[in-house]
């Protein structure tokens, strides 16, 4: 195992400034270790002061090797391994990898499995939009945000461990549709809470949205414009927040997107108040989505025929040959997709989620790259910390939301 | 396909010399390292292509020469489009101009590729590992670095290996 | 707890020091932040209102290791972590246990590659092993309660 490395001046000597060198402003670290970097997160600060010039991150401490894995296991087996890269989106990361694999083999998903995908897509934004409001708060030294929020969650979590059998990784998607079908108890604990949850969210808001010590911490706080935000591929709530009404549910829909209608909000200012605003609004659209959704879900399969990618249910093995070949098939080697590339990408809680995603005509991915948003996101973070106070780079850190599984991957 | 993402192929097609290809609806423009940075700021500019969505790159090793290909994803706000650019990149000390003038947050997608595949990238301000650590040798995405894949303790081989596991000391 | 059994009428109880003094380290354990990846967030809600660990004396959750007894190290290490956390484990004082939260904690996980250490306990020793991916809240208090009975039969002697 190797020795901490000190990182030398020489090494940083041209992101520094000349006033760092002579000694005039103090360079200091803030490690991987910290409760509010959300993670494992490493800042080297320039600072004068109080005052930040300079923010250089260095990231890689959660570096997991996904992709290099995924290209190690079968199609199905990496599914598993999805899960873990934006571990507070997790179904999200499954649907983006499954749409992955259906376009590439021109596989059919049914419309049961469509709508059950978009209801627990969106529950998923509302709980990690939770998770984002709770620390955010948190770090801002609002703890009781922090309770409440992890209270609503545990409602999400539990419909989740009702359908996938596990509270965060379920992997409950699956190429072609679901895993299996959602109980009958479903429909009743997700309208149990469609009907408590916008009151909460009211509770929220009562605590900070006219709070004047939040909006002293969060207005004018890392100022955002538009062009800056495309020139740097920011997406998601950030970009929503700077005025360009850009949410790929409704730019290139999926999973049947198309047919509910809900409502994409946007502010101008561009600061910390105006993401903190557009996700809580994102939240209470996100209702209207599953309420839709809900109301319209029809009845049929929840996963598609086709034998060649898809395993057939146990019941069928004992009586039909081809349904045991295909299973012996699909278990032993894996389904066998044509050769070529697609990229798909979906709107997860934090910005644009896609994979690219390559097959040699094997059975294991030939290459698979995840476009993460924090990756993208967290490029901007010395662009907005200049000038402002060590305080505020708190603040920063969680208004644009990284989680740093889908930073390093 | 649309008009607007028809003529922005052409154009590239045209002054760049590229190999335009399509599969399950989504383009792909094939070019040669030195004109990529000069396609790019082409699309930026004249054909709204605001946005880097993302960059990587594949080892095609052994089956292809050129071994790498560089793989750049553009999104285009106002066109409704995307597109997807391939430059193929040799092997023995692989390296091609940099994109970060045109693109900002080519920055770290170029410090990945780096780390990952041993891919220099000229015009570069900050060409350091990102992801792995300072002083790691070799690339770890490349088709042929192993995967370092660790023995699993069985209980038939328990014993084994537990002697050769570094425990750590109090 | 067999202290209250010995309560007579004086309202007086003799225990021996060991039992006192393991009594005590077992009812205030404040935890060290090590929240690393998806067990940190099994963590934060283990600490939040529906499975309170603030029960158990450690709703502090100190971010410095100098003021901390016990690191809960939830989440995946990486080879570029692993000095930083053998670092901060030395920097904690004497007594301080170790609780390897989750798969990729006790021995590596779904990850088998070059990237992620084979289990924690190549890097600091470890008490107690809570399996689960991620644990649940109930898991991790499980964990935790384990460890107060192993604390409950330490010896004075062990940590001079």
């Amino acid at each position: 195992m190797a020795e901490l490395t000190e990182v030398t001046l020489d090494e940083l000597r041209h992101l520094v400034s000349d006033r760092a060198i002579e000694g005039e402003s103090v360079l200091l670290n803030m490690g991987p270790q910290h409760p509010s970097t959300h993670g494992v997160l490493r800042l080297l600060l320039e600072l004068d002061g109080e005052q930040v010039i300079n923010c250089i991150p260095d990231i890689g401490f959660l570096h997991t090797g996904i992709e290099k894995n995924m290209e190690a296991k079968t199609y199905i087996k990496a599914a598993v391994m999805t899960d873990r890269l934006d571990y507070l989106n997790t179904i999200g990361n499954n649907l983006v990898y499954c749409l992955a694999i259906e376009k590439l083999v021109d596989l059919d998903v049914p419309p049961r499995a469509q709508a059950i995908r978009v209801i627990l897509t969106e529950l998923q934004r509302i709980a990690s939009h939770l998770v984002w409001l709770g620390t955010h708060a948190l770090d801002l030294a609002a703890m009781s945000v922090f309770l409440y929020c992890f209270r609503e969650r545990e409602m999400i979590l539990d419909i989740l461990e009702m359908v996938g059998g596990q509270r965060m990784m379920t992997t409950y998607f699956r190429p072609g549709g679901l895993w299996r079908d959602v109980p009958v108890e479903f429909e009743d604990a997700v309208r149990q809470f469609l009907r408590i949850f916008p009151a909460r969210i009211d509770e929220y808001e009562a605590l900070l949205t006219k709070n004047p010590l939040f909006l002293e911490r969060t207005r004018k706080i890392g100022v955002l414009t538009p062009q800056d935000a495309l020139r740097w591929g920011v997406t998601g709530p950030t970009l929503r927040a700077s005025g360009i009404a850009h949410d790929l549910r409704k730019f290139q829909p999926y999973s049947g997107y198309e047919q509910y209608k809900f409502d994409i909000p946007t502010q101008t200012d561009g600061d910390t108040y105006a993401r903190y605003l557009v996700r809580m609004e994102e939240m209470r659209q996100s209702l209207r989505i599953v309420g839709q959704a809900l109301d319209g879900l029809p009845f049929g399969a929840v996963i598609s025929n086709n034998r060649k990618y898809v395993p057939p249910p146990r019941a069928e093995l004992g009586t039909s040959m081809e349904a045991l070949i295909h299973h012996f098939k699909l278990w032993t080697e894996g389904f066998l997709p044509p050769e070529g590339a697609v990229y798909v990408a979906v709107e997860s809680p934090r910005g644009e989620l896609g994979v690219y995603l390559e097959s040699d005509g094997g059975a294991k991915p030939y290459r698979v790259y995840w476009r993460t948003p924090s990756f993208v996101n967290l490029q901007i973070l010395p662009l907005l910390s200049k000038g402002h106070l060590v305080a505020d780079l708190v603040a920063l850190i969680g208004t644009i939301d990284i989680v740093l599984g889908d930073v390093d991957r | 396909m649309d008009n607007t993402l028809q003529a922005a192929c052409d154009a590239i097609v045209e002054r760049f010399s590229a190999e335009q290809s399509a599969s399950r609806q989504q383009i792909t423009l094939k070019l040669q390292p030195q004109n990529i940075v000069s396609a790019c700021r082409t699309l930026r500019d004249e054909f709204d292509f605001e946005v880097l969505a993302g960059e990587t790159a594949v080892d095609y090793w052994p089956q292809m020469a050129p071994r790498f290909h560089v793989i750049y994803l553009l999104l285009s706000l106002k066109q409704h489009a995307r597109l997807t650019l391939r430059v193929p990149v040799e092997g023995s000390n692989p390296s091609l101009p940099s994109i970060e003038g045109v693109y900002p947050n080519a920055n770290w997608h170029e410090r990945e590729i780096w780390d990952m595949f041993g891919i220099n990238f000229e015009g570069h301000p900050d060409m350091r590992r990102i992801l792995m650590p300072n002083d790691w040798e070799g690339h770890p995405l490349r088709k042929d670095y192993p995967l370092g894949y660790e023995e699993v303790q069985y209980s038939f081989n328990f014993d084994e290996i537990d002697v050769r596991k570094p425990y750590a000391k109090g | 707890m067999g202290i209250e059994k010995k309560l007579g009428n004086m309202g007086v109880a003799t225990v021996t020091l060991e039992q006192a003094v393991n009594w005590a380290r077992t009812r205030a354990m404040w935890p060290m932040l090590f929240g690393l990846a998806c067990c940190a967030i099994e963590m934060m809600s283990a600490q939040a209102s529906n499975y309170d660990l603030s029960r158990f004396g450690m709703e502090l959750m100190r971010a410095s290791p100098r003021q901390s007894d016990l690191m809960i190290v939830a989440g995946r290490v990486s080879r570029k972590m692993a000095p930083v956390l053998r670092r901060l484990y030395d920097q904690m004082p004497d007594p301080k246990w170790v609780i390897a939260m989750g798969d990729c904690a006790s021995c590596g996980g779904v990850f088998n590659n070059y990237a992620i250490v084979q289990g924690v306990d190549e890097v600091v020793p470890v008490d107690v092993y809570v399996a689960g991916c991620p644990p649940r809240p109930e898991a991790l208090i499980h964990g935790i309660m384990t460890l107060h009975e192993k604390v409950r039969g330490e010896k004075i002697a062990d940590w001079s």
